[in-house]
């Protein structure tokens, strides 16, 4: 087992009375795809920018590569960042961006070349090295970006949101690029985004940041179908949440009923007595739709509603239903089969869900009594 | 329908020619008309009462006359050493205001500039006369510091001119300094820092070539104020002043030599030009860019 390249312990930063981080201890192994998801505001950048060396912590301590980097400046650290505004140099060209930090370390200039064209060569922007930055597309900046921080062979590379200033489609393409280079260099990234797909494809592991402090670290995989706390549940994938109150226990599954009487059962997560105030979450795809009750697993608790809009997203379709009595809403993925493919508006339907995949957790303060 | 399209085209060349008439005006009446008007007296020579020819002699009689040759070239040099002092003075200032003083401060620093500015040239001058002369204030604070013996005159030195000069000119270079720094991406520094570059190797390779504009435009003007300047320089300097204006001064005034006082106001114009292109020129500028940019 080698030394982990990042580790954290106890990390704080302050600011005024606002706690950016708090408390934070996490490692990140070599060679792997560590991404902190968070909503804006949660103090991912905070945290980068402390790894990164430009803010120190309050208390606590980050080693990099099995060393302490407390008091060492940012140009004396084994840890390169592609910013979220790309900032790649203007004045220079894009062969220069590349060779800027290889110059800094008094490399002489024809090993400079050789080297910032190979790796422009490995990015495939081969030949672009005497463009000027303002010639590259959004796609091609990014990666002058990555090959600039990468030609220094860092332990780590740390990327701050580097998808969000592109269009939806490049930030597709962009994601599976960058998931192959990082498998191409083995390097450690530290990756920083606010978009749970970005997380869930390119990471081996992912941790779920809100208010300063990790809710969740694991794969993705754990993250998904094994949320642990009701922001988890919330912030990763699609869910539908029904908060309402614990009413009964059949071994590990409960009973939940909400205010305006609607009984669902979900799987307990924690310690929930009898009468507690609770969040269930059920996956769109977990739930089972039927025109037919009938048609329904049988021993799995049968609800019906009324249809109120059909989503088409191609594979990502969906259907916003109503429950029947409480009309509340609930969101079910369609089947690629086609077999719904005709359903309307204001038709009425039955549905299911297997209790044992949706997940009960006791309801966070202050949560209580609003749907999201 | 041709002949009203025309009619309009017309129209609009009327109404931009109408909103120019003012500066055009002001730029022929009072720049170009008395220029042309040197120009034509800086050519000719006295031949008798009331009788001029066409000559070189003013343009020959200085280039022969060793004394103004030497006071011409005392300011040029005089000049850039002050533009260059006040750029390596200005600059901190400008940074501070643009990259590290929030809100207030930033404005304050500003308005520090600014004040020597509410006070008129003459007046500000003169009360420089009065702190630096030998029964002045300083000379007397030094003696009683014990660090001179006997009051010094502190006045009509080089580097009192020169003082007095990078003073008069420092606003007019940190507000061009200012704008091009607050347009440099504080990332970019901070990149270039992660990348392993130390303070000095990011101010020089992203800081100035950024700031090269504004650079630039601030000593232009810098210069050209500096090169142009009759009081601070007469004043400060008093008769070691030796400055070129004041030949000018001289020429015009003192020995009512026109004809050889605007053979040197062009040499002078011609000097101004021709550094202001050598400066451009060495640091890979376009004037165009740099007016524009600024
Ligand atoms: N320099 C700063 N001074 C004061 N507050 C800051 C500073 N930087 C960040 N913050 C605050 O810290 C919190 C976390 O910010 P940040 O780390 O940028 O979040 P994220 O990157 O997750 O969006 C925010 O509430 C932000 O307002
Ligand atoms: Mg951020």
């Amino acid at each position: 087992m080698s030394t982990p390249d990042l580790v954290a312990d106890s990390v704080v930063k302050r600011f005024a009375d606002h706690v950016a981080v708090d408390s934070l201890s996490f490692s990140v192994k070599r060679g792997s795809f560590f991404s902190i998801l968070g909503p804006s505001g949660c103090g991912k950048t905070t945290l980068l920018r402390m790894i990164a060396g430009f803010i120190a912590p309050d208390s606590g301590d980050i080693a990099i590569g099995g060393k302490s980097m407390r008091d060492v400046a940012p140009n004396r650290r084994p840890v390169n960042m592609v910013f979220q505004q790309l900032a790649l140099f203007p004045m220079m060209s894009v062969g220069e961006n590349v060779a800027f930090g290889l110059a800094r370390r008094g490399m002489p200039k024809a090993e400079r070349l050789k080297r910032s064209n190979a790796m422009l060569e490995r990015v495939s922007l081969g030949g672009a090295a005497d463009k000027r930055v303002d010639e590259l597309s959004g796609g091609q900046r990014q990666r002058v970006a990555i090959a600039r921080s990468l030609v220094l062979e860092p332990t780590l590379l740390l990327l701050d949101e580097p998808l969000g200033a592109l269009d939806l489609k490049l930030r597709e393409h962009m994601k599976i690029e960058l998931k192959q280079l990082q498998a191409a260099f083995g390097t450690t990234f530290v990756y920083i985004t606010h978009d749970q797909s970005e997380a869930l494809v390119l990471s081996d592991h992912v941790g779920v940041m809100s208010h300063g402090r990790f809710e969740q670290l694991g794969t993705p995989q754990d993250l998904y179908y094994r949320p642990q706390t009701p922001f988890v549940a919330g912030f990763v994938g699609a869910n539908n949440r029904i908060v309402g109150r614990a009413t009964g226990t059949d071994g590990a599954i409960l009973e939940v009923t909400t205010a305006d009487g609607w009984v669902v059962r979900a799987l307990k997560s924690g310690s929930i007595a009898a009468g507690d105030a609770v969040e269930v979450f059920v996956r769109p795809e977990v739930a089972i739709l039927a025109r037919n009750a009938a048609t329904l697993p049988p021993d799995q608790p049968h609800h019906s509603g009324q249809v109120q809009s059909v989503l088409f997203d191609g594979a990502n379709s969906a259907v916003l239903l109503q429950e029947e009595r409480t009309r509340r809403e609930f969101r079910i993925a369609l089947p690629q089969t086609g077999q719904f493919s005709d359903l309307k508006p204001q038709e009425k339907v039955a549905f299911s869900f297997d209790p044992a995949r949706a997940v009960c957790f006791a309801a966070r303060a202050g949560a209580a009594g609003t749907d999201a | 329908m041709l002949n009203a399209a025309a009619d309009k085209r017309w129209h609009g060349r009327f109404a931009l020619a109408l909103l120019l008439a003012p500066a055009l005006l002001w730029l022929g009446s009072l720049i170009i008309l008395p220029h042309a008007d040197l120009a034509v007296l800086s050519f000719r020579e006295r031949v008798g009462p009331r009788q001029y020819s066409a000559s070189l002699a003013q343009y020959k009689t200085f280039f022969t006359e060793p004394l103004y040759w030497h006071v011409f070239l005392r300011t040029a040099v005089m000049s850039v050493i002050a533009t260059f002092m006040t750029l390596l003075l200005a600059f901190p200032i400008a940074w501070i205001i643009a990259k590290l003083a929030r809100g207030r401060a930033g404005s304050l620093l500003f308005i520090i500039c600014l004040i020597p500015f509410w006070v008129s040239e003459t007046v500000r001058t003169l009360g420089w006369m009065i702190l630096l002369r030998e029964s002045g204030v300083l000379p007397a604070l030094l003696v009683k510091l014990g660090l001179t013996d006997v009051p010094v005159e502190l006045l009509y030195r080089d580097a009192t001119i020169m003082v007095g000069l990078v003073y008069t000119s420092l606003l007019f270079m940190v507000v061009p300094l200012v704008s091009s720094l607050e347009s440099l991406d504080n990332s970019l520094i901070e990149a270039a820092y992660d990348l392993g570059a130390g303070g000095l190797s990011i101010l020089r390779s992203i800081v100035i070539p950024h700031a090269a504009p504004g650079i630039t435009a601030g000593c232009i003007v810098v210069f050209m104020l500096t090169l142009g300047n009759y009081l601070t320089p007469t004043l400060l300097g008093g008769k070691n002043s030796q400055w070129f204006t004041e030949q000018i001064y001289t020429q015009f005034i003192t020995r009512f030599n026109w004809e050889q006082g605007a053979a040197f106001g062009f040499l002078l114009l011609g000097l101004s030009t021709a550094l202001v292109m050598v400066g451009l020129r060495l640091s890979g500028q376009r004037f165009g860019d740099v007016m524009r940019r600024t």
